[in-house]
């Protein structure tokens, strides 16, 4: 399938990532080569086979049981923002 | 005692050669001297080794010793160490001191090992070459002008170079057998599952296995033994004993049925590569194994299917990365939405944003269907190529690489190229399988890895096979310039 500038700009978009004129046009030579290699599997017929998610897919995920188990690091963690005041993550404002 | 393994230093701390501060000494030395130009660390944690060192000397004097007790290793900087910068290749993580220990790190902490530091790698572990890294390419010690393979590239050169007698590293689609097979290494990616991820920063979370890069088999059976194991951290740690991987390389290879896949005999195999690995089979043949073709018939779509499913689970972990909660945030940013866009586009490399997008673009509406699910049908049939096989077989074996190492930036203009450094590797990541690299021979100087792939779970298998092949030959003993 090909690509062009509108859907590199589309993907860039819903991936939260300003490109420059220069980085989309090699995202999309780049991608249109990827996508070449890609298209590679589309012709094997693989009508009836079911998709595999995890190598692992017979195994189930596992509960554990409904208790506190992880340690209180609040304040380290908080500690890790680039912008935090009184416990809140602190971002531009979103609402006029 | 620079040129000693994990083996050859237990025994020697065990007798009172010398004590795990003069080894560590002796390696922060070498670090110092040749670091700056093979660039394989990225943070050089002195002190902190020097006083593991003694704490490990001091536990040994009280008879509290285990095998690792007081050895030197380099771990990856993809696995998050409390109170040192892991920043995983990327200026995203430039500043992020982890307040935790990742699994890994905490089994080889409190094994008493000795961390010399946190080693270059390809930005989130996204390449073959060690290039993407923002903290720059490394070096191979095999020759200064080629790359060290990736993208544990940091940790192979570490090893390959005796700034470290082993290290950490992690595969996704090769990374830890590729660098092993550029670097004259033995590398262990285990079976999905068999090590814990938890603390180990993310890019494809169906498909990272942590494992490490040895000077042989002997020593990464001793480094798997600690790290490999249930975890009730990570939902997909398996609840498998772990055998005892030392005891089991003694093991004969009489009746060893190995398979040769076809399709990495073909086009595209390098022809002195080849003989070296031929000559290598030959060598199991006379340690008393059997050699039989078999067709992995879906291997030629492998790297198609791991560049859907890999960048699709990428684009998902890193979208975490916002510059809200930690890691990189752009100046002065005028709202929520810039914020975003030019925090990302900042902290992330050409490389991460390029996967994020196909991923971002094989799992939006309308091309779901076509591109991720159509791979994870590939992805149940190459595995189900590997099912077949091993009816037949015990192991299989064939190049680790088409070839040897290639120079600095031949390959960095062309992804696609770079992908395909990965054609004998990636597969058997799809399938979740363990598979090793060991050195096998050299081609004008230069070191050539055998890959061997085992059934789910039979890492003992493959550590003793590749023993029993360094028993009987002295590839791995092989170093550069030497």
């Amino acid at each position: 399938m090909a690509i062009d500038m509108k859907d590199v700009e589309n993907i860039a978009h819903l991936a939260r990532l300003q490109l420059s004129a220069a980085e989309k046009q090699e995202a999309l030579n780049s991608i249109t080569n990827i996508l070449n290699v890609i298209d590679g599997m589309q012709a094997l017929d693989t009508s009836g086979v079911e998709p595999l998610a995890h190598a692992n897919d017979a195994a189930s995920q596992r509960l554990r049981e409904d208790v506190v188990s992880e340690p209180d690091q609040r304040s380290e963690l908080m500690a890790l923002a680039p912008s935090s005041d009184k416990g809140l993550f602190l971002v531009p404002k979103v609402l006029e | 005692m620079l040129n000693q393994g994990i083996t050859e230093i237990a025994a020697a701390l065990a007798k009172g050669e010398y004590s795990s501060v003069e080894i560590t000494q002796a390696y922060l030395n070498q670090i110092s001297r040749h670091n700056p130009d093979i660039n394989a660390y990225v943070t050089v944690t002195g002190e902190l080794a020097l006083s593991q060192a003694k704490a490990a000397d001091a536990a040994r004097a009280k008879g509290n010793a285990g095998v690792f007790t007081g050895v030197p290793y380099a771990h990856k900087d993809i696995f998050c160490t409390t109170g040192v910068k892991t920043a995983c290749g990327s200026r995203m993580l430039d500043t992020f001191i982890a307040p935790y220990d990742a699994s890994v790190s905490a089994s080889l902490n409190a094994a008493g090992g000795v961390m010399l530091g946190k080693t270059n790698m390809d930005e989130f572990a996204m390449g073959s070459s060690n290039e993407t890294s923002w903290y720059g390419p490394v070096k191979n010690p095999w020759n200064r002008a080629l790359v060290p393979g990736g993208s544990s590239g940091g940790s192979a050169a570490a090893v390959a170079g005796h700034l470290a007698p082993a290290a950490t590293a992690t595969d996704t689609g090769g990374s830890i057998r590729q660098p092993a097979s550029f670097c004259g290494l033995t590398g262990i990616k285990p079976t999905y599952g068999r090590v814990s991820r938890w603390g180990m920063i993310a890019f494809a979370s169906s498909l990272d296995q942590a494992g490490v890069l040895t000077h042989s088999a002997e020593d990464a059976a001793i480094m798997m033994q600690l790290i490999s194991g249930f975890d009730p951290k990570d939902s997909t740690s398996v609840d498998l004993p772990v055998p005892d991987y030392r005891a089991a390389l003694a093991q004969p290879l009489k009746g060893l049925r190995i398979g040769l896949p076809t399709q990495h005999f073909a086009e595209g195999l390098n022809a002195e590569v080849e003989v070296q690995i031929r000559n290598a089979l030959k060598e199991f043949e006379k340690l008393g194994a059997t050699l039989k073709d078999i067709s992995l018939d879906n291997s030629h779509l492998s790297v198609a299917a791991y560049y859907v499913i890999a960048p699709a689970e990428a684009s998902a972990n890193l979208s975490r990365y916002d510059g809200v909660r930690f890691g990189h945030r752009c100046d002065k940013p005028v709202d929520l939405e810039d914020l975003y866009k030019r925090s990302r586009a900042e902290g992330f490399g050409t490389e991460v944003k390029r996967r994020i997008m196909v991923g971002t673009y094989a799992l939006s509406a309308g091309y779901y269907d076509a591109y991720y699910i159509k791979a994870q049908k590939v992805r149940r049939l190459i595995k189900d190529d590997f099912a077949r096989a091993f009816n037949e077989v015990d192991v299989i074996m064939g190049p680790t690489s088409p070839h040897t190492a290639f120079p600095l930036g031949a390959k960095t203009k062309d992804p696609v190229k770079m992908y395909l450094e990965d054609i004998y590797t990636i597969a058997v990541n799809l399938a979740g399988l363990p598979g090793m690299s060991i050195p096998a021979g050299l081609v004008d100087g230069l070191p050539v890895g055998l890959q061997i792939v085992g059934r789910d779970f039979d890492e003992a298998r493959l550590l003793n096979v590749a023993h029993q092949f360094q028993q009987a030959t002295d590839w791995h003993k092989r170093t550069p310039g030497a």
